[in-house]
């Protein structure tokens, strides 16, 4: 044993320190930890955020003084039963919901090639340079984008130099663009979960003799659903809720998100603009909950 | 955990106790003394004295009504009486006048700039105080014909300070509609010959201007005052609306959107401010203004004072010094309107200013059908029927819009 | 189908940067009036920017909630992941729901919620914080699913391991568990302050007359017709900036390179 000097020396216990047997008592109790763990983000998230929803949407049940906009604090269904009633509710809220899946399946089917390149087919160095190119325009301004789009789809813009036509503003550029910027919200979760599909499915379907098509449509889709339904969690409620895209490129069509704010700006009518919000609340509740039963919450 | 549970119904009692408080709603207030305007203006403290300035203000403002050199470096009124006044300036731009009433809810503003669409609005809702206008020594020399107007005052009481006035023309863009455009049927007509190429204004007041069109056009429907609609009038105007819109290319909010449009050829004739017309014709724009002959709308804004303000002597010194003839002349021939104060005439940089917008025409002032909120009890003074309100007014326009 | 596929990636990025191309190359477009195709080119705009301090200053102010909404994230976020991932308990889901909620409610709504408590219920002034606490808000959901992503990777045993050789529980988290979380904290924290940066209408309604946020000074400027110009130059800016961050996070983190949403 040349040059080592390895005596076995008495190791003592670790001093009794506060800090020690604190740790060990939290040890010997995980629902302390798990309180002292969950009491900071359930008091922010679950008192303050669920109690500012609840209190907006209380308001919902209340109405309002049409002249002055103050809140008139009288238990009613009014809002609810006009926004059931009048057939513009009904039709903007219809429209709102097309177009967020418009713009989901439109960004599912962009992002997918480019996510399983990433994924699967990218020498380690082109996925790297491919994710800064994915991430890079999340940075760049939401309203430059915008004006950007706004700007291609005028007449004689980018568009109309290029294919000779242009959809001009409405609904179709109001797609286009949302499905724009979303789209990394789409190819993030893809790209993370066609990272977790193991090669060897894929060599051993071939080996199996399924052509692509087959096995992209009985081994890739399957696993990658949770992700692809994680991903649709955002473009479906970030389209849901969106004005200013709709404002900036919709030319004279107005969405559920406009609706609302145009009741609390215009008529100041926040009771009116809390029944409209109760139902993209309702609605992303329900998606969240069919979602979820796809295991999307833990892909995302 | 039991912090959580105590915190949980802190905040829950917090917010019994809030509804509780309330109380009953501001609706009970109708019973007040009512003026033309069919309201009851709330009893809100008025200022009786200017002292010292508290150093800071907030302004809401339609863009270019408070410059401070950041569009131009030579055009700023803000900075001069920062350093004057030392009241240091905040200047929030708003694009409608619905926006305008909702920012001032927040109570984060000092002063705002209000069109005759939000004034009552904002007076009723007990969110602006009565201007004391003898601590205001500029306002003697504003224009009569703006002062105790039914949008800027209630029961001769003034609600503020009238900054100027304008009107809101057709625009068209000389090359492309030819013969020049002497009607509105140009823009509401079905069969117009610009269908998919015609803008409007993107707020609930367009109605108005239906209803204006309407006066002439179909004179059995007895509309004399635009403001003041019942509901059958009001649908007829809702249904020409619903006319027009397929026509339409684009509701307009902001100047920028305007001027774009009109530039890249998606429009080609609308509604606008004289201040877009005058942008696009400085960037090439082959444009023109024109008054058609059903009338135009127009509006007269005035600068009003919130009552939560906590910088009211600011807000006084800033009353003053934007309707004082220099930079009165300055604000609105930077922004193209007339001024209130006409010894601005004088001071502008253009001496054909005042001509050019008709600053002195009283006749023509008087011919505009200016900006008002239209309440329950009709402005024109009908007392057999109800009149639709701006609430009414506002779902029409999401109907409209579709 | 191997060229299909590169044609797929080709479409992808061509639409992704198309209209980045236009922003750029109208930020030279001497026509103020976002005109196509340009009218003719200027600097004009760049040396503007440049001397305009109120960009500088938005950018400032983005820059600090931003990093002040990260690190709440970061806290809460992990706080929150380690309960999920390492406990068992009735409401788990429940409380997964509960983190996704404020990023998948429309933003307009958690606008005008937060904005009603603040002012209404419990009558407080916007400003810096009320708009912190809701950036912060959302920014959770992204800490949490990137940490509790690694954790679920980790399992128990290594913590486990550390602890019986006699570290405290505060000694294994600093030496063990947060070296093995770095790059998901990292990638979560980068994800979360973008999107506090470029975060918009949550903020219309939390942050009050003083606090302009670079996104607020983008809208603002937009209304001025004379300055709109600028605010394609700060979108070039910005993209070009945006490179360096996100590669160093590529550089130090592992495989799941963009971190998740």
């Amino acid at each position: 044993m040349a040059g080592s000097h390895t005596a076995v020396r008495a190791v003592g216990l670790p001093r009794r320190t506060l800090l020690r047997r604190s740790s060990a008592s939290l040890h010997r109790r995980p629902w302390l930890r798990l309180g002292g763990l969950l009491s900071a983000p359930l008091l922010w998230l679950g008192v303050a955020y669920i109690g500012s929803l609840a209190a907006l949407l209380v308001t919902a049940f209340w109405s309002t003084d049409t002249f002055t906009g103050d809140v008139v604090r009288v238990w009613t269904l009014d809002n609810f039963a006009q926004l059931w009633q009048e057939d513009v509710y009904r039709t903007v809220v219809l429209r709102t919901l097309s177009v967020a899946v418009l713009v989901t399946v439109l960004d599912a089917l962009l992002a997918f090639p480019i996510a399983f390149y990433m994924a699967k087919v990218a020498t380690p160095r082109t996925q790297k340079l491919l994710v800064v190119a994915v991430l890079m325009p999340l940075w760049a301004s939401y309203l430059v984008k915008a004006y950007a789009w706004r700007i291609m789809v005028s007449d004689s813009g980018v568009i109309e130099s290029v294919l000779g036509v242009t959809p001009g503003f409405g609904l179709v550029a109001a797609t286009l663009t949302l499905a724009y910027l979303w789209l990394p919200f789409m190819i993030l979760p893809l790209f993370a979960g066609l990272q977790r599909l193991p090669d060897s499915l894929l060599d051993a379907s071939e080996d199996l003799g399924a052509r692509p098509g087959r096995t992209f449509r009985s081994v890739v889709l399957p696993s990658v659903l949770p992700a692809l339904a994680a991903g649709s969690i955002f473009t479906f409620s970030l389209s849901l809720g969106d004005y200013i895209t709709v404002e900036i490129v919709g030319g004279t069509s107005q969405l559920l998100g406009n609706v609302v704010y145009d009741n609390i700006g215009a008529a100041n009518n926040l009771p009116f603009a809390a029944a409209m919000a109760t139902v993209t609340v309702a609605v992303m509740v329900c998606y969240l909950a069919a979602v979820r039963r796809t295991g999307a919450l833990d892909n995302l | 955990m039991a912090v959580t549970s105590v915190r949980m119904l802190a905040t829950l009692s917090a917010l019994t106790l809030a509804i509780a408080a309330c109380g009953t709603s501001g609706g009970d207030e109708d019973t007040g003394s009512t003026s033309g305007g069919g309201f009851s203006a709330p009893d809100v403290a008025m200022l009786e004295e200017v002292g010292k300035g508290e150093g800071e203000l907030n302004i809401l403002a339609w863009p270019g009504y408070a410059e401070s050199g950041q569009t131009d470096p030579s055009v700023d009124w803000v900075s001069p009486f920062e350093d004057e006044t030392g009241c240091k300036v905040n200047v929030k731009d708003f694009g409608t006048s619905d926006e305008a009433v909702s920012l001032m809810k927040t109570g984060e503003y000092d002063v705002v700039s209000a069109s005759g669409d939000a004034s009552l609005r904002l007076i009723a809702a007990g969110d602006v105080e009565p201007v004391n206008t003898d601590l205001v020594p500029n306002y003697a020399d504003v224009a009569d014909f703006l002062k105790d107007r039914a949008w800027n005052s209630v029961d001769g009481q003034m609600y503020g300070v009238p900054h100027g006035w304008g009107a809101n023309p057709l625009m068209y863009n000389t090359k492309e509609v030819t013969p020049a455009p002497d009607s509105w049927s140009v823009v509401f007509e079905a069969d117009s010959p610009y269908a998919g190429e015609i803008t409007a204004y993107d707020s609930p007041i367009y109605i108005a201007d239906a209803a204006m069109y309407l006066k002439e056009t179909q004179p059995d429907l007895g509309i004399e005052d635009p403001y003041a609609l019942d509901e059958e009038q009001l649908a007829a105007a809702v249904d020409l609306l619903k006319q027009q819109r397929p026509n339409v290319s684009e509701y307009w909010s902001s100047a920028t959107q305007e001027v774009s449009a009109f530039r890249s050829g998606d429009t080609v004739v609308g509604t606008t401010w004289q201040y877009n017309a005058s942008l696009a014709q400085s960037k090439g724009t082959p444009v023109k203004t024109v008054v058609p002959e059903e009338g135009i709308t127009g509006w007269s804004d005035t600068w009003m004072v919130a009552a939560e303000s906590e910088h009211t002597n600011c807000a006084y010194m800033w009353l003053d010094w934007i309707v004082s003839p220099q930079i009165n002349a300055e604000a609105t021939e930077w922004f193209g309107e007339a001024p209130a104060n006409l010894a601005a005439c004088d001071l502008a940089s253009d001496e054909n200013f005042c001509d050019t917008y008709h600053a002195t025409d009283e006749k023509y002032a008087e011919s505009i059908y200016y900006w008002n909120t239209p309440v329950a009890e009709c402005l024109d003074g009908r007392t057999d029927v109800t009149c639709t309100d701006y609430s009414d007014w506002t779902t029409a326009w999401t109907e409209v819009k579709g | 189908m191997r060229w299909l596929l590169r044609a797929g990636v080709a479409v992808a990025l061509a639409f992704i940067y198309v209209p980045l191309l236009v922003v750029v190359i109208t930020s030279f477009n001497s026509d103020s009036t976002f005109s196509w195709p340009p009218a003719g080119l200027t600097l004009r705009w760049w040396s503007a920017a440049a001397q305009n301090d109120g960009a500088l200053d938005a950018v400032v102010t983005s820059a600090q909630v931003g990093l002040a909404a990260t690190a709440v994230a970061l806290v809460l976020g992990t706080m929150a992941a380690f309960a999920l991932s390492r406990h068992r308990f009735f409401g788990r889901q429940t409380i997964s729901l509960l983190v996704v909620l404020p990023i998948a409610l429309p933003g307009i709504v958690t606008g005008i919620a937060l904005n009603n408590a603040f002012r209404t219920v419990l009558g407080l002034d916007l400003g810096f914080v009320s708009l912190v606490v809701a950036h912060a808000t959302f920014c959770v959901v992204v800490v949490f699913n990137n940490v509790a992503a690694r954790l679920r990777r980790l399992g128990g045993n290594v913590e486990e391991a550390s602890m019986d050789l006699g570290a405290t529980r505060l000694a294994t988290f600093r030496m063990v568990t947060l070296p093995s979380l770095a790059s998901a904290l990292l990638a979560g924290a980068l994800l979360a302050f973008a999107l506090s940066f470029d975060e918009i209408i949550v903020t219309t309604f939390t942050a009050g007359a003083e606090i302009e946020t670079l996104p607020v000074w983008i809208f603002s400027n937009l209304f001025r017709p004379n300055s709109a110009p600028v605010v394609n130059v700060v979108g070039t800016v910005l993209i070009a900036v945006s490179i360096v961050p996100i590669w160093l996070s590529q550089r130090l983190s592992g495989d799941t390179a963009g971190g998740r949403l």
